[in-house]
This record gives structure tokens, sequence and C-alpha cells, in this order.
């Protein structure tokens, strides 16, 4: 595999595409073709799940390269997979049942464990360990993280992302899906405010540089500055005024995450039913009152899924303080800090932690959206 | 798409529905007649959203066509009284950078982004096939345990998933795991390949099981009692049937993957780094190069906004997907 790989970064870069694509595709035509033919009954059949039970164990480790460590572990995984076939051959629902799901879920499964599962048990138990991973230092980690002026700034601001980006892009959103509604040209003006979806966050942190752009003197080329100009006032250095450069951080996460909340919004206030509406003005209600009354509840569920995607969004943000200040002036936050930590050398403790206290701040949300859903279920 | 997935919170059934409807609605109202004028208020909010969303790309956009001597003197707003365009910026962009220029940074990111766009959706079919169709013990649990590994940080994963590229895992002196042992390769795409692959998993499972699971159990039985295996009933019944679904998801996928920045940061390095990286580390050195970062800004967008317009019916359809769950 390392030799394949090998090989394949020695090629010109485009002409890699088509041959990893190509690689992957053959491999996944041989396990179709395998599941195709496993439920077949008589002798030959069999033979060839045999064959493939014992051989393909025993070809992975040769093809990872393991057969440099120890040969026998090849020959325990032939026997594996044969105590595989066998129980295969013998399971109730007939010849072949076990092989076709292994086949089916195996690829993603190893992918899962290797890539989501493993590193996850194993940051959380770095982060209980000193920075060279070799003793126990208990919650030390976390002191740290609260106690020094990186940590807790990061862990402060993230509060602060999660607090206002959500709220203001789903009220930005919300109102905007709620005035274009039914209006003339309805298509365009969606396609104004959801574009910045499709813009990278490093795209939209240049975008935003220029636009809080400062200069000494009167011309100015950030339009921001410009505009305090022409009403008289001095121009600020906004990404570097202090407490409040981090709220011209979430700004730019807003700007990106609107166009998702109207989306997702206006579909939902299509979907209420019109007579709702209709019976509202007819007992004489505002267009406020029947938005408060009629259209909040009857788009409540979307609204808390898009409260809560951009929440996780807002939590894990690295890429914008990452390109707009590089986390300079107090701007960081946990996700960029833990980055930091790491590419900093040998703080694999502090980073671990850091990554930790993250994945904590998103579980509420999510128990939060469980028991949502648990509540929904039994109403019904 | 930036760089944010979007986590699935299932709904119930009946939002679901709603939905459904109201995008059923968004497929009509455009040739139906407007029943209702809204008021001029909201009309005039509407714009002034509008417009106050659209001037700083406008703004970048304007400034990366300007000479680079008045892109630093004086404001973009001034083209109209001083009218002067060159496409300079865009020839020096492509040419500028510290260790590979972003023209060669741009093709990086079609290497990284297309196998990291098409290899997670086969897996990813593949295991939701098994989940919607094939019967085993803990199923359930076991879907739940996939869907939950959605909201895991990816930040928990980074470092440990670099060590175990480049160290491989070893429990009592042997190798469970061998490393990819591709110290010595800077410009190997396997880690970033493979760390995008998997990263979209959780999502992009639990996304396909939605629909491959609407789908009526008539036809699979159908094809099943007529002698079709699973291999055959996955490749020639349910691929086409789930394509609108695969296709949302590789629109999503394709964003998620162009503009990231932070799997990128650790998994590439020297002579591979996608354009975002590349654009990062120019706004890095370059500070107020704004000629170069104007146009390179607008050179790393270009694939997104091209895939998103000619896409967008399926990419809307994938946010209201991912927002419901039948």
């Amino acid at each position: 595999m390392s030799g394949f790989f090998r090989w394949l970064a020695g090629l010109p870069p485009l002409a890699q595409i088509p041959i990893i694509i190509l690689a992957f595709l053959a491999v996944i035509a041989i396990v179709l073709f395998l599941v195709e033919i496993a439920p077949r009954r008589g002798l030959r059949y069999t033979i060839i799940r045999l064959a493939v039970c014992v051989l393909v164990p025993f070809g992975a480790l040769v093809f990872f390269g393991i057969y440099n460590s120890a040969i026998w572990i090849a020959a325990v995984a032939a026997v594996l997979g044969g105590v595989f076939f066998l129980i295969d051959y013998r399971s109730r629902q007939g010849a072949g049942y076990l092989f076709q799901l292994i086949a089916f879920m195996a690829p993603a499964f190893i992918l899962l464990i290797i890539g989501l599962v493993y590193p996850t048990i194993k940051t959380a138990g770095a982060a209980f360990m000193s920075n060279d991973g070799t003793s126990f230092v208990g919650l030390n980690n976390f002191a740290w993280l609260f106690s020094s002026a990186d940590g807790l700034t990061a862990f402060l601001n993230t509060i602060v992302w999660v607090l206002i980006a959500p709220i203001a892009s789903t009220i930005f959103g919300l109102a905007y899906a709620y005035f274009i509604d039914k209006s003339r040209g309805e298509k365009f003006f969606k396609v104004l405010v959801f574009m910045p979806m499709a813009i990278s966050f490093v795209g939209a942190s240049i975008i935003f540089r220029f636009f809080y752009d400062v200069r000494q003197g009167d011309s100015q080329i950030g339009l921001l500055n410009q505009i305090v100009i022409w009403f008289g006032g001095q121009p600020v250095d906004w990404l570097g005024a202090q407490p409040w450069n981090t709220l011209f951080l979430v700004v730019v996460l807003i700007w990106t995450q609107t166009g998702f909340a109207m989306v997702v919004l206006s579909a939902a206030i299509k979907g209420v039913p019109q007579e709702q509406n209709e019976a509202a003005s007819i007992d004489g209600t505002n267009a406020w009152q029947a938005f408060i009354n009629v259209t909040v509840p009857g788009i409540r569920s979307s609204l808390i899924v898009v409260l809560t995607t951009i929440s996780i969004a807002s939590l894990k943000v690295y890429d914008i303080v990452s390109a707009m200040t590089g986390g300079r002036n107090d701007t960081t936050v946990l996700g960029f800090e833990m980055v930091r930590q790491f590419q900093l050398g040998s703080r694999d403790g502090y980073s671990s932690a850091l990554a930790v206290v993250l994945f904590l701040l998103v579980l509420p949300i999510i128990v939060f959206n469980a028991r949502q859903i648990k509540n929904q279920r039994e109403i019904r | 798409m930036s760089a944010v997935a979007p986590i699935d919170i299932p709904f119930d059934k009946s939002t679901s529905r709603q939905l459904a409807r109201g995008e059923a609605v968004i497929e009509t109202t455009s040739r139906r007649a407007k029943k209702r004028m809204t008021s001029r208020g909201a009309t005039t909010a509407a714009l002034i959203i509008a417009i106050v969303w659209t001037i700083p790309t406008l703004g970048l956009f304007i400034s990366s066509f300007r000479p680079g001597a008045d892109i630093k003197t004086s404001g973009w707003w001034t083209i109209f009284t001083n009218p002067a365009f060159t496409l300079d910026n865009y020839a020096a962009a492509i040419g500028a950078g510290n260790a590979l220029s972003l023209g060669q940074a741009f093709l990086n990111s079609l290497v990284i982004t297309l196998p990291a766009t098409i290899i997670p959706i086969i897996v990813a079919s593949l295991a939701a096939y098994a989940f919607a169709w094939i019967d085993f013990k803990f199923k359930n649990a076991i879907f739940i345990g996939v869907f939950a590994l959605q909201i895991v940080p990816i930040q928990m994963a980074l470092v440990p998933l670099l060590t175990l590229f480049s160290d491989g895992v070893k429990i009592g002196g042997f190798y469970v795991l061998p490393g990819l042992n591709l110290n010595g390769v800077p410009d190997s795409f396997a880690k970033v390949w493979i760390a995008h692959a998997i990263f979209a998993l959780p999502l992009a499972i639990f996304l396909l099981h939605n629909f491959i699971s609407e789908i009526p159990s008539e036809v699979i039985e159908a094809a099943r009692v007529d002698g079709a295996g699973h291999g055959q009933v996955f490749f020639r019944m349910i691929v086409p049937l789930a394509m609108p679904a695969i296709a949302s998801f590789a629109i999503f996928q394709f964003l998620w993957v162009w503009n990231d920045l932070l799997v990128a940061t650790i998994f590439t390095s020297g002579g591979n780094l996608p354009i975002t990286k590349a654009l990062q580390d120019l706004s890095g050195s370059f500070g107020q190069s704004w000629e170069l970062l104007t146009a390179g800004a607008f050179i790393s967008i270009l694939v997104p906004l091209i895939v998103f317009f000619a896409l967008q019916r399926f990419f809307v359809r994938g946010l209201l997907a991912g927002a419901t769950k039948g």
C-alpha cells in the first residue's frame, strides 16, 4: 500500500486523480462481485467463499505491509478467516449471509474506527496525560486551560461565538425569508444571500479583511472606515480593537451562515398550511401577530435544526480566526487554539484538553436535540 | 458550503412532510401568479439585507480588476469616477506564492477534492444499503453509534490520526496497523484523501440511509425473488434510484473539501497544499499586497461558485434533506 502511494506521489498531480479513483473502483467491483456469488449453492461457490475468507485477511496484512513484523500474524489471520467461513456456512440465514454483510459494512467501519473512534478515544486519554504523554497528570491540563491567558481567552471567545452567531444568522435568515416570500424576483434575492455559503472561509476572510481595512489619514480603501469618515468619525482598527474585534470576526460567520438559515426556513415557511394564515387574517390579526402566532410555531422544528447546525459550526470555528487574525489580539477560539498548541510542539496534553472541552460544549446541544425528538415522538 | 456539513437533527415525520411540501411549493412558485404583494416596508428591509450581503464581495471583485497602485491608494468605489481595468492581478496571482504558486495549488485542490468526494460516497452507500436492507443484530444501536460520530469535532481526531499515518499502531511490539510510511514523500496526497473520506462518512451514511430506506421494499423484494443477489440489487437498482441523494451529497462534499482549511493545514505539506492553504499563507506573507489577494481570492472562489450555480437545485435539496428525516 505504501509502495502504491509512493509510486502515485511521483506522478504529475492531475494524472493521480483517475488512477486513484480507478484503483478504488476496482476494489469495490471485486467486493460487489463476491457479494453477488456468495449466497449461491454448490461446491464451487463454497470453495470460492472459503478461499476468500482465508486469503483476504492474509492478503490484507501483506498489503498493509505487516509481514515484516511477523509472518505468523498472517497465519493467525488466515485461521480466523477459516473460522469466520465456518460460522458463515452454518449461519441461520443461509450460507453467505454474514459474508455479504461484512463485505458491505467493512470498508466504512474500518475507516470509521481508524479515523474517528480510535483518535477520539486517544485524544480523550491524552487530555489527562502530561504534554509528552508519559505520565498521568489528572486535571492539570484543564487547570492550565482555565488559568492561562491563551486557554481562557479561547474558551470565553468560543462562548461569545456560540451565543451570537446562531441567533443573529437565524434572525436575519428568517426575516429575509419571510420578507421575500411570494415577492417578485424571489429566486434572485435568494441567490444573493445564499451565495456566501459556497465561498470558503478563507475567501470570506479576505473579503472582510478588505472591507475592514484601516489606513492613516482620509483616503481609506476599506469601505467600513470610509463610511465612518463620511459620517465624520475617525478610522478604527476593527480587527485590533479588543475586546470588540471578536465580534467583527463573528460577522464573517453570520454572513456565510445566514444563507443556510434562509434556505431551510424559507422551505419551512412555504410548508405552513395556507389555511392557518387565512384563518388568522379573518380573525383580524396584523402581519406581526400572524408571524409570531402562526408562522413561528409552524416552523419550530426547522428553527431548532438551523440553530443547532450553526451553533455547532460556531463552536468548531477554525478557518476564520486563522485567516483573519491568526489568533492575535485575543481573538483565539478553542478550535484554533487547539491546532496552534499542537503546532507549537510538545504540547499534546494542552491541545487535547482544548479538543475535549470543545467536545463537551457540543454535547449539550446534541442532548437537547435528542430529547426534543423523544418528546415529539411521545406526543404523537 | 463553507466548511460546515449540516449536522442532522432527526425531525418527526410531520415536519419532514412540511419541508417537502415547502420544497414542492418552491419548485412551482415561480410559475404561479403572485397572490399577495408584500408590504413596502418588508421589501425595503429585504433590499437592505440583500445589498449589505452583496457589497463586501462586490468590493473585492471590482478591486481584483483594478491596477495594483490604485487598489492601495483609493477605495474601489472610486471606480465610477475614475475607471481603470486590468487583468494583470490575475496573471500575477496565478504565479504568486511562497513554496508553490497559486496556479499549482489550484490543481492540487482538484486532485484532493475529486477522490475525496467519490471515495466516501461509494463506501457510505455500501454501508447505508446494509443498514437499510440487510437485517442483523444490534442494527439500530450501531446505526445510532455511526450517527453520533457526527458530533465529534474534527479537532478531536486530527492529532492521533496524524501520528497513526506516520507511525501506525503497535500492541505488544507487533503492528496492528502499520503507518503509511510516507514521511519521506512530501508530495503524497494519500493522507489528505483518507482523512477527508473518513470525516465525511458519518453524515454520508446517515443521509444516504434515509433515502435508501425510503425505497419501496416491494421493488427490492421483487428483484430478490427473481434471483438477484445483494450485489446486483445494489448496483442496478439502489444506485440509480438513490442518484438524487448521491448528487446532493456529492455537491456538499465537493464544496466542503474544496473550502476546507483545517484538514489541509494538518495533512498537507510542501508541494500539495490546496488553494485555501496557499491563499492563507499568501495573505500572511504578503499582508498588504491587495492586488494579489483580491485576484487570488476570486480564483479560489471560482470553482465553488460554478458548482453552486450549475447545481443549485441539488444543493438546496441536499440542505433540506440534511435538515429532515423521514
